[in-house]
This record gives structure tokens, sequence and C-alpha cells, in this order.
């Protein structure tokens, strides 16, 4: 991909960036290729979909219609929407059986309310962050097109948009307007732990306020780090160090067993072992 | 564009009322044939079910315009494709 190591938003507008000769390159480049595919069956697959029968879908920033061909493997329809004519262009060219629409997303979502069955977008939504034109605000189209998408989608029907945020204020600034637009959800991040593999996918809700999906390559260990749990309890120092905080029970039985195995004579252990003594005691 | 989509495509222009923006009227750049007029009572018909199965979903339109009952504004259809990229004045 031209210009590799930087990022593409950095180089101007979608809608110049996807001329014809990077519309051509893209599409035949078979690692392109081969990742989109498997981000847009993550994304099929994090929607929820009911298994029994086929679904509309809005596909965000469609291009040449990578994502619409997975969607139509699976037998769904999709509407896709894109703002560079060149990517819609080789679209036509492939015959994809999605209906598209050159517009731009941060003008609002024009469709009735309560259309479609769900919405998927592969490494489309941070170029929104970008103000291209001096009257561009991005917290403002940002805002349009997720109150615009929100009012376009079914009830109890799920947006998952992979994106590739620049930093942490951009996934903040997305994530922000998409819970004002009235969406529930959150980020799923694959592979969290690998710098390559790592895909963020944002999961709205519209209505029902699901579970969040797990993201992949998370083992249960590593939960805690995704999630952030609220207790009453207030925990001193539990293990400092690896060992028991001394005094505490814990340290008490641990210290009377390392003395049996050296063979001393050591009380049994009762409930009474490391009981809280009256303060006079 | 498929009819389906058209029936769902409602204008994005701000500042419309409630509900409005919708529906687009269809502006053929050639006179094509249009399907004759649904009979009554024919849910259950099967020939019926095929024609308008037809309609929605085999029939494209490939040239035109569509233009917005309330602001008037047309979007241009070209090679099945609707554009509807607003102005910066519009947005």
């Amino acid at each position: 991909m031209a210009g590799s190591g930087r990022r593409p938003e950095h180089r101007g507008p979608p809608e110049l960036f996807y001329d014809a000769a990077e519309a051509r390159k893209y599409t035949h480049n078979s690692r392109v290729v081969e990742i989109q595919s498997q981000m847009s069956e993550r994304a099929v697959e994090l929607l929820g979909l009911p298994e029994d029968r086929a679904c509309l879908l809005l596909d965000v920033g469609c291009g040449s219609g990578l994502s619409g061909d997975y969607i139509s493997e699976e037998g769904h329809y999709w509407i896709g929407m894109d703002i560079s004519p060149a990517m819609l262009d080789v679209a036509v060219e492939r015959e994809v059986e999605g209906d598209l629409l050159l517009a731009d997303v941060g003008h609002g979502i024009p469709f009735r309310p309560g259309m479609f069955d769900g919405c998927i977008s592969i490494s489309a939504v941070q170029w929104l962050c970008n103000a291209d034109k001096k009257s561009h605000s991005p917290p403002k189209r940002l805002y349009r097109f997720f109150s615009t998408l929100y009012t376009a989608l079914a009830r109890g029907s799920r947006a998952v948009l992979q994106l590739y945020p620049e930093n942490s204020e951009q996934l903040e600034l997305i994530t922000a307007q998409a819970m004002r637009a009235g969406f529930t959800g959150g980020m799923v991040v694959d592979y969290p732990n690998s710098a390559k593999a790592k895909k963020f996918f944002l999961c709205l809700f519209v209505g029902t306020s699901g579970t969040l999906p797990k993201g992949l390559g998370t083992e249960c260990a590593n939960e805690e780090l995704h999630q952030a749990k609220f207790t009453n309890e207030r925990t001193r120092f539990r293990n400092v160090k690896g060992k028991s905080v001394k005094k505490s029970r814990d340290w008490i039985l641990e210290k009377k067993e390392r003395r049996r195995r050296q063979g001393k004579e050591v009380r049994a252990d009762t409930k009474y072992t490391g009981r809280k003594r009256r303060p006079h005691f | 564009m498929k009819l389906l989509t058209h029936n769902l495509l409602s204008s994005h222009v701000p500042g419309l009322r409630p509900g409005g923006g919708f529906p687009l009227r269809i502006e053929l750049g050639r006179p094509s044939e249009l399907p004759p007029e649904p009979l009554p009572n024919s849910e259950s018909d099967e020939e019926f079910l095929r024609r308008v199965h037809h309609v929605l979903l085999e029939v494209e339109v490939l040239e035109g315009s569509l233009q917005c009952p309330d602001s008037g504004r047309r979007f241009p259809i070209s090679k099945g494709v609707p554009n509807l990229l607003l102005s910066e004045d519009e947005a």
C-alpha cells in the first residue's frame, strides 16, 4: 500500500486517497483481500444475527465490495455506502450483489427508521476523525453519523465497526459520540497483546443492553484487564510481594505448616486460629 | 439501484420536517417498462409474489435521478449508483 508505515488518513481525504489507481491496487492485493475477508467474517460473527433467516445489513465504507462479498456468501442482503467514486466503480465492475450509494456518512445515514437488521464497517470509521475540509468538525460529523445510524437500525440489532484508531483520544472521541447517540456496548479487542494482529471492533447495541462479546486471543486470567470491577470491599494489600501479609490468618496457617514440616510440635488448626481478639487482649 | 433500496431511502438533507424526505421520486433518464399496478387481494397468490419479488429485487434503476419531495433537491443516479453527496453548505 502507498506510504507504508504512515496512516493513510494523514495523506488526505478518503475520496482522493482512494483514486482509481489505489482502488485497483487495493482490490487486487491478495493480502488486503485476505485481511478484509477475515475482519468481515469476525464482524458478522459479532453481529449475532439469527441463524435461520437472511438479514438486511448496512456496510459503511463498503469500498470495492470486499466485505460485501462475504455478507453475500453468508446469504444476507446488503446496501453499501462509500465516499470514493473510484472504489465504487470497481465494485460495480465486480458485479457485487449489494446496492451501492455514493455518500459521505458524516452527513448522515439516509434511510427510514428501523430498516436494517445490522450494520458492519471495515476499516472506515477512523476517516471521520479527520477534518478534511475547513467546515468539518469531527465530533459533529461523528455524532451525525452515529445518531442517524441509530435511527436506521432496527430495535435489538447491532452495529459492529472495525477501525484503526490512531490513539486513545480518538478512540474516546468515537465511543463518546456513539454513546451520546443512544448506543450501548463497547470495544472488543482481538489479540490485544500482538502489535500486528490486534484489531478493534466497536460493538454497539440498539435498545437492548447485551453482554459484550469477548475478544479473541485473551485467556481467562487476562479477563480483568478488559473489564473494570466494582466492589464495596476495602482490600488492603492482600498479597504483598507474593507472600501473605504478615500476621494475617493465612500467614499464621502457613507458618504453622512450615513448623510442622520441621518436626516441631504445633497446635491443631481450629476455627480459633488467627481469630481477631478483643482490643484489650 | 434496486427498487427495494429505493423503498428504504429517505433524504438526509438537514432541516426537513419529521418524516419528511420520503419517498424520493424516481425520475428516469431513459423510459423503460414500468411494472403494472398490483392487483388487490393478492398476498397469497404465488404469481403475484413472484412479480413483486421481480419488481423489488430484480429491476434496477441505472440512470436517472431521485428527487426529495420536501426540498426538491435532486440526487443523480449513474451506472446504478445514486450520488447522495451533499455540498458543505447543505450539510
